[in-house]
This record gives C-alpha cells, structure tokens and sequence, in this order.
C-alpha cells in the first residue's frame, strides 16, 4: 500500500472512520507473555456485555468501517466470541483475530475454515519452542503449531503468522520466512513496543542499531512480508518501506479496549491517551469528536528532530515507544536510526518511566500444554 | 465494480477495500468514485466516464479505471 506525499497529508488530518480499528475483546488471557502490549491475564468485571459488543459491530458497519483487528488477551476465550464474529461478517464487517492458538482446536478450525471475510493471525516469537517460550510461556511453541497443523488441515487457506521482533529472535528471519511458506501462510512481523508489560522487558529485547539496520534491508528485499507499518521509523535509513510510513494514531488506526475505552492506538493504553468510551457516547462520537483525536490529527512537530534531514522520512516514529520510554512526544524515536533516541534516552535514565494503566496481570505464572 | 468490495467517502474521494483479496485502494478524485459507483450502468466503461467528465479528461479517467483492475477492484463482465 504506497501513498504519495498529498495523500499523506491527508491521512494526517484524520479520515471519517479508522481503516485500522483494533478491538480487544477481553484481558482475560491463559498466557503470560513478559512483553504483552495490554498487560493482559485477568478479565476485567466491566468488559462489554454480548448485548454491548454487538451493538458495538452494528455501529461499526454503521461507519463502513471495512474489517477490525480482533485481539485481547485471548480473544478465543471469550464464551461469546464466534458469534461476535459471526455477527461482524454478516454486517460485512471484516475480521482479523490475533489468537496464541491455544482454542483452535481441529472443530473450531474445521468451523472457522467455513467462514468467508476472516483473517487469523496466530502470535509465535521464536521458531523453536526455547525462543519462543522464554517470552510467551512454557508450551506455548506447540500450541501455536498445533493451532497452525490445524488450520492448515481444515483448508483455512492462507493464515498469517506474526512475530514480535527482538534482540534474541532476529538472527531466525529467514527461519521465519520458510515456515511460513510450509504453511502456505503469510508472515507478518512487528516491533517491540514497550507498552504494557514490555515495559518492563524493552531495554533487554528490543533490537540494537545494527540488527535495525539489517532488519530493514531484510524488509526492503521482501515486499510481500507484512508489518502494519511498524517499522516506518527505519524508512529514514533510504527507501521507504512499504506502507503509510507515518503514526497513524487517532488519525487511520485507533484501539477499543474490552470495557469500552477508546485509545489512539494499541500501543498506549495509558489515560494520557485515552480519547473516550463507547458505553457512554458511541464510537462515532468519540472518533470524531473527542479533543484527544482532534489535537493528534494537527500537523506533526518535529520538535528535535527539527535539524534531522530524515524527519521526513520516519516522522520521528512511533509515540509510544516514546512515551512509555519516558521522552517527550517531540524527541527522537528511542530507536531512531541515527542513535538520537539512545543520546535522548541518556540524558532521561534517572528519570521515573510511566506505568501501563489500567494492569490486569495475574499475580500467579501461568504454563499451558505439559503440566 | 466487485460485489467484494466495499466504498466509503473520504474528503479526497473514497477508500475502497475488497474483502476477499484485501487489498485497500485510494480512489483520489470524487468523480472517480462516482463513475465506479455507475460503471454497471452503462454498456462501456468509456460511456459511464463520459457522463461523469468532460471530453477533455476521458483519457485521464480510462487510465485512473484501468488501474483498479489488477487489484479486482473492479472487473469485466
């Protein structure tokens, strides 16, 4: 998807509806993975009702917004969930759901393979079980595989696999690649944020400047790898990636948290991002209205990255990564490709990072599979 | 146009999304949306752009329609 400058600059200033709309149905999740976006374990007692979240999909075709990203938590845990999607793509709503896999079971593969304008994305960090499990949880590695075997024996067709990228798992692109071409799935790769829990865990796993680097000639070589515009922060290293190449939040892309809340986007569940709740004025309303979607839709400002040549190519990157590193919003990228964000990031090292909030962690660890 | 896909007006034009390839388009002018919006209701591609445009753009807009082909946005008969 290339968009030329002008179209750019409109996207900048916002569009009638979100063409990237996530909606996490629950924080229920049975995995605890160290670097979950949403902090994500226990369900929260305010969640949308089924009566809640159908009205919500109504008014989300009401919008013709094309298809929504379903996540969580564990969206597959919801008692509810086949008929929300069901209910989604008989409005014409499209879905795509992030799933760890564990639910897809060879019938609920058999009855999800029965489903038109559906998309799964199973959520795998590592392409042995060692990699992955050190991040996601024990047992983890083979449900996603199990889920994928499945999928793949009930004639999904074409699933995508989706790896967050870190420091520890980089060196298996290629790996990644071949194994999704076994599946005859699409690989889909993102950055490490350091939302949620991964607050916690950034400064050990998010890739150095040099694995950045090969990060984005490996992307650039390989047009047909996904990667929702995550990585746009390297496009300042030459060509652009494919993609918007801008931060989307609160302008294309935007998050409805399982009680309602809508965020700028799935990256900054934090009341400093908070834009409203669908509970209480509908979706529209909050979109279109609300004061925080307003003021991210002005144009950017570029703040240091002012007497950089390259803003224009990155745009100083993603918001959260900022935030939750403790910059300000007009700082560097802290993985700017320039090292900018590392000499902004020293200069704040004493300084009290913000916390995630809301947190719905458990207090216990959890492990599937082998027990 | 594909009866998978789905328009929606924006201030530019309108975004068209197919639901089952999905890719998502930009259609950059309002009078190209209204001329994919009509296309089913003339024999000829090249009659339902001349009822939207004048003369002098007809090549302009053939080239705008044929370049939402490969992506099935819309199709032959």
């Amino acid at each position: 998807m290339g968009a030329n400058s002008s179209l750019r600059d409109r996207f900048e200033s916002g569009l009638a509806a979100p063409i990237c709309l996530t909606w996490e149905l629950t924080y229920a999740c049975n995995l605890a993975c160290t670097h979950c976006l949403s902090s994500s374990g226990r369900r929260d007692p305010n969640e949308l009702s089924t009566t809640e979240a159908m009205a919500l999909i109504d008014e989300i075709a009401a919008m013709q917004i094309f298809y929504i990203n379903i996540g969580g938590g564990e969206p597959m845990i919801r008692a509810d969930f086949f008929d929300i999607i069901e209910h989604a793509i008989n409005r014409h709503v499209g879905v795509k759901f992030s799933t760890n896999g564990s639910r897809i079971t060879p019938e609920a593969a058999q009855r999800l393979a029965a489903m038109d304008y559906l998309d799964i994305q199973i959520s795998i960090d590592g392409v042995d079980a060692e990699t992955n499990d050190a991040l996601r949880g024990e047992g983890s590695y083979d449900a996603a595989r199990r889920a994928m075997d499945n999928l793949r024996d009930a004639n999904f067709g074409p699933f995508k696999i989706s790896v967050v990228i870190t420091r520890h798992n980089i060196s298996q692109l290629d790996a990644y690649e071949a194994l999704a071409k076994e599946y005859g799935a699409e690989l889909r790769l993102t950055r490490l944020r350091p939302s949620g829990r991964g607050v916690d865990v950034w400064d050990d796993l998010h890739p150095t400047r040099e694995q950045n680097r090969e990060l984005y000639q490996w992307l650039l070589d390989r047009p047909n790898v996904l990667t929702g515009d995550s990585f746009f922060h390297l496009s300042a290293l030459g060509e652009p990636l494919d993609g918007l190449n801008l931060c989307g939040a609160g302008r294309v892309v935007c998050l409805i948290d399982p009680v309602g809340n809508v965020y700028a986007c799935p990256f900054v569940i934090h009341d400093q991002f908070l834009a409203g709740n669908v509970k209480e004025k509908g979706f529209n309303e909050v979109w279109t209205n609300s004061d925080l979607f307003t003021s991210l839709r002005e144009p950017g400002n570029p703040g240091a990255c002012t007497a950089c040549g390259s803003y224009d190519a990155c745009r100083g990157g993603c918001m959260a990564a900022k935030f939750f590193t403790g910059l300000e919003l007009t700082d560097p990228d802290p993985e700017c490709v320039f090292g900018h964000g590392e000499t902004a990031l020293e200069a704040k090292r004493l300084e009290i990072r913000p916390k995630p909030s809301p947190d719905h962690s458990r207090r216990t660890p959890v492990r599937i599979g082998s027990k | 146009m594909s009866r998978h896909v789905s328009l929606r007006d924006e201030s530019f034009g309108a975004l068209a999304y197919h639901h089952v390839n999905r890719r998502l388009v930009f259609l950059k002018s309002k009078p190209l949306v209204a001329i994919v919006q009509d296309l089913a209701n003339f024999p000829t591609a090249r009659e339902a752009i001349a009822a939207h445009v004048d003369e002098a753009e007809v090549a302009r807009y053939e080239k705008a329609l044929s370049s939402l082909v490969p992506s099935d946005i819309i199709n032959g008969r």
